[in-house]
């Protein structure tokens, strides 16, 4: 036992003092928080407002377009010939030709611009023109706009989950999200370390200390060590992650003053806004919020651990049996694709079958099944799993990676004392039933 | 004196290949000890069940009289034909770790390394980088993690191979003092000169089977042929049906030959034989070299 934990702590602190770690510890968060974040830096400082040159020969529509941050109207005087040759001499993002048009079936609008025009601009330019039309119909048909402002009606559903507890507020999207993110992590981390597993033990097979070290520990020892050593390095960068994101995140959101959308604040912020698209965002803000507050924080980081440490075992011991089997990192690819399938098979499908249906058949097998389990129960987990399937999973994988350490033992303890020697499976599975 | 290390009838048989079969041999305490034989004789296998890598099929290694346990380890040194260290690693620290593997505590192992590190002249390299050493200086590396633990039990395998003249000699006179000191050592090595050098017992296997087994002398003894080299001045003809003429030649005045005896004559009556006839000036027994011992075994094996 005290050789496996001098084992331990030489795998451990090798990969600790590395410079690679501390430089991925420190700018894994700040690369996450920039994925995040840049694409709505980007969406809110979008580029300068753009001119649409507007010919309307129609007369349905002068000076009822409203010019918005994004878009701004001018109108031109026609023909459309001449329209186009002033177009043409200016720098302005398009030109706006609406013909004399039938209100019944508005056709022959188009939109000329010296460099393609961008889909967003296209449908905000539709839904204004459709808005004005429509309204002009309205009032063809004797509705007003008061009229009309009653019976329009803004659903929204808030979704519910209802338990012998009480209810909370689930949003799809905030489970989905979170699901998708610990999959993803899971997944991530037994890439990562599993092939650390795999390289480290290659890295003792060519520089032939191997013979050394099966002398004083016991192959099982050294085996036990590294992936134990290697797991601590994973939970360690892990826990550094959540302590800087945390970090982070709290200066966002007190830069944002995000408290002002909590269950306790949201009422007095939404009376103070004043247009009814604030008080829709304020709301949809606020459930999103509750019901990130309402996930089960605990549950969800410890299944977490226990699912990135059991796959992270399963998996591991199998990269290490790989890299005793192998001389070299490039005779490594034959025994690593059957491995790898399951794991990325999990991912695949959890981006579409369990997206779509999170307690459905599939996902139920696939969350038993040892080998995607990992990746499969944290996608279900935000959506509330019963604590039987959660158990026999959990059991499940227990019973999975005692299985492959003991099969992976077996390959490690003669294949790290093979050299220079080609491997099949044939020959795998004979080292299985060797004698000590 | 109980030996140190006792082989009994040992067999080790992978798949189709066997091994080892019925291997049994003595080794002595305190001898320097040659186990000899062709590449893929069975060394290796031998080895790693000694320093309990792996397990007999049949039989069993006693040392110091008990059967070997998990304890022996901390009394065996290995230095294994494929060695190597941790490129990544400080000496120092690599030490440390080896020498704790190998039940040692820290303080201990520090203050050893430190002896040892004087001793073979790398005490300014033990802050460095395994991969910044010279192949020389990881080879002493390998050597002092071998013996740090004051084993009783050395077993080195090719110990020489890659190690050039200079440290080649630094490694030998260690070995030499160590045994001073009252450590057995076990050479596994298919390089006879240095056998013929610091071996007192040899063992030889090819084959899988021990051949051979004995000290040094006693070896070399059973394989005399009872030839003498003779040098002299005169023109020599033999004409004695106790004395058979090998090779021969002359030199102008000068003779050479070769000349074996018949069983029953002793080289007393060669020499009375020649000094009657011719003036010697060189006489003496052509002993078999280890190296023609080894040869002489394996090819014989191979045809018989």
């Amino acid at each position: 036992m005290d050789k496996i934990w001098l084992v331990f702590q030489r795998e451990y602190l090798v990969r600790v003092r590395k410079k690679s770690f501390i430089v991925m510890t420190i700018l894994g968060p700040l690369l996450m928080a920039l994925v995040m974040v840049v694409p709505i830096w980007l969406a809110t400082m979008s580029d300068d407002t753009k001119v649409v040159q507007v010919l309307d020969e129609s007369g349905y529509l002068k000076g009822k377009l409203a010019s918005t941050h994004e878009l701004k109207f001018v109108n031109v005087p026609g023909p459309i010939e001449l329209a186009k040759q002033i177009y043409l001499n200016s720098e302005d993002a398009a030109l706006l030709h609406i013909p004399e048009i039938a209100l019944e079936k508005p056709q022959g609008i188009q939109l000329y611009s010296q460099k393609s025009t961008s889909l967003s601009m296209k449908t905000a330019l539709e839904r204004q023109i459709r808005q004005e039309l429509e309204e002009v119909k309205f009032a063809n048909s004797g509705i007003n706009q008061e009229v009309l402002d009653k019976i329009r009606t803004p659903v929204n559903i808030r979704t519910v989950n209802l338990s012998a507890e009480g209810e909370k507020s689930s949003d799809v999207g905030v489970n989905t999200g979170v699901g998708f993110m610990g999959a993803f992590l899971v997944y991530l981390f037994i890439f990562i370390y599993g092939a650390q597993i795999m390289r480290g033990v290659i890295e003792e097979k060519t520089s032939r200390i191997l013979e050394v070290m099966v002398s004083s520990v016991k192959p099982f020892q050294l085996m036990a060590g590294k992936i134990l050593g290697i797991a601590a390095v994973g939970l360690t960068q892990f826990l550094l992650w959540i302590i800087l994101t945390s970090a982070i995140s709290t200066g966002v959101a007190s830069r944002f003053d995000m408290d002002r959308f909590s269950d306790q604040q949201i009422g007095q912020t939404m009376q103070g806004l004043e247009t009814d698209s604030d008080v829709q965002q304020a709301q949809e803000i606020h459930e999103l919020f509750s019901a990130t507050q309402n996930l089960n924080f605990p549950l969800l980081i410890g299944s977490f651990l226990f699912y990135f440490l059991g796959g992270y075992l399963l998996y591991g011991a199998l990269f290490g049996a790989v890299g005793a089997a192998v001389d070299s990192e490039t005779d490594s690819q034959q025994f690593m694709l059957p491995i790898t399938v399951p794991l990325i098979l999990s991912f695949i499908v959890a981006q579409t079958i369990i997206v779509k249906n999170p307690n459905g058949p599939v996902a139920f097998w696939m969350s038993m099944v040892p080998f995607t389990s990992p990746v499969v129960m944290m996608l279900r987990m935000p959506f509330g799993v019963p604590t039987w399937e959660l158990l026999l999973s959990m059991f499940l994988l227990i019973a999975g990676f005692i299985g492959t350490i003991w099969v992976a033992a077996r390959i490690y303890r003669v294949g790290i004392l093979m050299y220079g020697k080609k491997v099949n499976y044939r020959e795998l599975s004979k080292w299985l039933f060797y004698k000590g | 004196m109980q030996p140190i290390l006792q082989i009994q009838g040992v067999s080790k048989r992978y798949e189709a290949h066997q091994a080892l079969d019925k291997v049994s041999f003595d080794v002595p305490k305190g001898s320097i000890f040659g186990l000899l034989g062709p590449n893929g004789a069975g060394k290796t296998s031998l080895i790693r069940i000694i320093t309990q890598i792996t397990a007999p099929d049949e039989g069993r290694v006693l040392f110091e009289g008990q059967p070997l346990q998990p304890h022996h380890i901390k009394e065996i040194g290995y230095l294994p034909e494929e060695r190597g260290l941790y490129k990544k690693m400080k000496v120092g620290e690599q030490l440390v770790y080896l020498a704790r593997l190998r039940g040692m505590d820290k303080a201990d192992a520090t203050q050893r390394i430190k002896t040892w590190a004087e001793r073979l002249d790398l005490k300014a390299w033990l802050n460095k980088n395994v991969e910044d050493l010279s192949k020389g200086m990881q080879q002493k590396v390998q050597f002092i993690a071998t013996v740090l633990h004051e084993p009783k039990l050395l077993i080195l395998d090719e110990p020489f191979s890659g190690f050039d003249p200079v440290n080649a000699n630094i490694i030998r006179d260690e070995i030499l003092k160590l045994r001073e000191q009252g450590c057995t050592v076990i050479f596994s090595t298919h390089r006879m000169e240095s056998v013929e050098q610091m071996c007192d017992y040899i063992a030889m296997i090819n084959r899988s089977r021990k051949v051979m087994e004995g000290s040094l002398k006693e070896v070399k003894a059973r394989y005399r042929s009872h030839t003498y080299h003779v040098e002299g001045t005169g023109r020599l003809l033999v004409m004695s049906p106790d004395f058979k003429v090998l090779a021969q030649a002359q030199h102008g005045s000068q003779f050479e030959a070769e000349i074996q005896l018949e069983p029953q004559v002793g080289p007393n009556q060669l020499l009375r034989y020649l000094t009657d006839r011719v003036e010697v000036h060189n006489f003496r027994e052509k002993v078999p070299s280890i190296n023609d011992i080894f040869i002489q075994t394996v090819t014989q094996e191979a045809h018989g």
